[in-house]
């Protein structure tokens, strides 16, 4: 602090910290708070608000160990992004180390480039797009008819299948980069060391590549995952009945029941959900909050 | 090294296949755009017409929505960029444990789903009588996109030579000029960075937004909503002109560099 007053002067200081004072307790600490201060109380009209029956309980809370099928959506989703998160690794993977190792590297700004076009493109139109090749009469359908691979057309859109197609095809960038940085970073000579000491493929991806992408594969997965778990869009558009997300039932109880205090409640869960995951993930891959936030 | 060699055109192949999921989807939308179907497909193909277009222009609440889109992320760059640059330098003359804890507080927002973002904001501020509107979704926005701008500012700090300012001090300057011909240049490229991602990261937002928005329309809302209640292959027509719009800057930017990378080659020679 003293450094900061010695080489910007009182009002500039006071005026950098004013700044981060404002973003931290007005729009993320305050806010937040707030939020969990909420989920505690009751829902009730504004002329009550305050009144004697405004007391804090768990009710909010316990509306949702109450009902079988928020619980079970709650663990869908949970289960679901895990699986999302897993793929996304399971494609990123050989592509980030192709990327960082075997591509040619006047091919690569180019490469990139192609990548990113889907997603600059939003991730609403993302989402429609796949809504179009997953109907029933849709080109997958028609392309894996005309193949010969299936002889009835699938039903995509039913259960978490197209949920999980859509999430996995929005997020796999934001896995694919993280792995890319921290592969890029890893001394090619090791790799080669590895193979000169008669290491197999395998071995080498195992022992040298895969460590060395520790703090990759904790901030794509961190990402992925809260991405995945947080998401509307992709959930309303591509799932049926039988597969609802967390996100829509908050979102329920916040327009369509308009009980924001219950709402909160989930939302808090929903933020606790993403908050266990981080830190497991940081314990998991021994890696610090500076590792994740790259 | 014969070893990797026979792997790589597995890996190229790899590559394209990838690259073929990423572009064929909006290939098929695009498509779409053109199908004289009531419903967006590209089978069976009805024939070709351009009324999905007229019928785009002609969408008064679409213009509406992008109006309001332009607004909010201009709103956004001009609050994070003060913000997260603040915060940067603020940080960055810290140590220990008080450096830690402000720095997880910055990352946090990051990592927190958009809906609770939204809500949150939404239900602090109604607190205060501040309805919902497009100057909360602003504020919801600004929380997580400031904490991108504070990232990047940080990294480029790391860089900076800080005997320049104490040079500059010990010939008189002012603290004002200090940051204002010494420190912000140096800055500048990762202001600029930041700019731009807040930009997008405010266009694309639609979790916070939605929360945060009360009655008005930003673009991703209204297509969310279009898509939602009676689609119609306008909403393909959107989508062909903002994949062209992309890949016309694309193509600019990729040009671009080309033609600097010939000419540093040139200079080298």
């Amino acid at each position: 602090m003293n450094d900061l007053l010695r080489r910007y002067g009182p009002v500039l200081s006071i005026l950098f910290a004013a700044l981060t004072a404002f973003w931290l307790l007005a729009l993320v600490v305050l806010p937040d708070l707030y939020l969990f201060e909420n989920s505690f109380r009751p829902y009730l009209p504004i002329s009550e608000v305050g009144g004697p029956k405004d007391f804090y309980s768990f009710d909010n809370y316990l509306t949702f160990f109450h009902s079988p099928i928020h619980i079970q959506v709650f663990v869908w989703t949970i289960v679901y992004s895990t699986v999302v998160t897993v793929l996304c690794f399971v494609i990123a993977y050989p592509l980030a180390y192709y990327l960082s190792k075997v591509a040619r590297s006047n091919l690569l700004p180019t490469l990139f480039l192609l990548i990113l076009v889907p997603l600059w493109v939003s991730e609403v139109l993302r989402s429609f797009a796949w809504f179009i090749i997953l109907a029933l009469k849709g080109p997958l359908n028609i392309l894996l008819l005309g193949i010969g691979v299936i002889d009835q057309p699938i039903r995509w859109l039913t259960g978490f299948r197209g949920v999980i197609i859509g999430l996995v095809y929005t997020y796999v960038l934001f896995m694919l980069f993280p792995l890319y940085n921290a592969i890029q970073s890893l001394d090619t000579n090791q790799i080669e060391a590895a193979e000169d000491l008669g290491s197999p493929w395998w071995r080498t991806h195992w022992r040298v590549i895969l460590p060395h992408a520790k703090p990759g594969i904790a901030s794509g997965s961190v990402m992925v995952f809260m991405l995945s778990a947080g998401s509307i869009l992709v959930p309303t558009l591509l799932a049926s009945t039988s597969s609802r997300w967390f996100t829509e039932i908050i979102q329920q109880w916040m327009f369509e029941s308009q009980d924001w205090n219950t709402g909160s409640a989930y939302a808090f869960m929903l933020l606790l959900l993403c908050t266990i995951f981080v830190s497991v993930v940081m314990r998991l891959f021994r890696v610090k909050l500076s590792d994740i936030a790259k | 090294m014969s070893q990797a060699r026979r792997s790589d055109w597995l890996f190229h192949a790899y590559m394209v296949v990838f690259l073929l999921y990423m572009l064929l989807p909006l290939v098929v939308m695009g498509g779409a755009a053109f199908n004289d179907s009531r419903f967006p497909s590209v089978y069976p193909w009805v024939g070709f017409t351009d009324r999905w277009f007229v019928e785009l222009w002609n969408d008064g609440r679409l213009w509406g929505a992008f109006r309001n889109t332009l607004f909010v992320a201009l709103a956004v760059v001009g609050l994070s960029i003060p913000i997260g640059t603040a915060a940067a330098i603020l940080i960055n003359s810290l140590s220990g444990a008080a450096r830690s804890v402000l720095y997880g507080l910055m990352v946090a927002p990051v990592l927190t789903p958009g809906a609770v973002i939204g809500i949150s904001t939404l239900l602090f501020w109604n607190k205060f009588s501040v309805p919902a509107g497009l100057h909360l979704s602003v504020l919801g926005q600004v929380s997580y996109i400031a904490a991108f701008v504070m990232l990047l500012v940080l990294a480029r700090l790391q860089s900076f030579d800080r005997q320049l300012e104490e040079a500059a001090l010990d010939l008189g300057a002012s603290h004002a000029q200090v940051l204002r011909r010494i420190l912000l240049p140096h800055l500048y490229p990762a202001i600029g960075a930041g700019a731009a991602i807040a930009f997008f990261q405010s266009i694309e937002n639609f979790n916070t937004t939605l929360f945060t928005r009360g009655t008005y329309d930003t673009l991703t809302v209204y297509v969310f909503s279009k898509v939602r209640s009676g689609i119609t292959p306008t909403i393909n027509a959107l989508a062909l002109i903002l994949i062209s719009v992309t890949l016309a800057c694309a193509i600019c930017y990729e040009i671009s560099r080309r033609r600097s990378e010939k000419r540093a080659a040139r200079t080298a020679e």
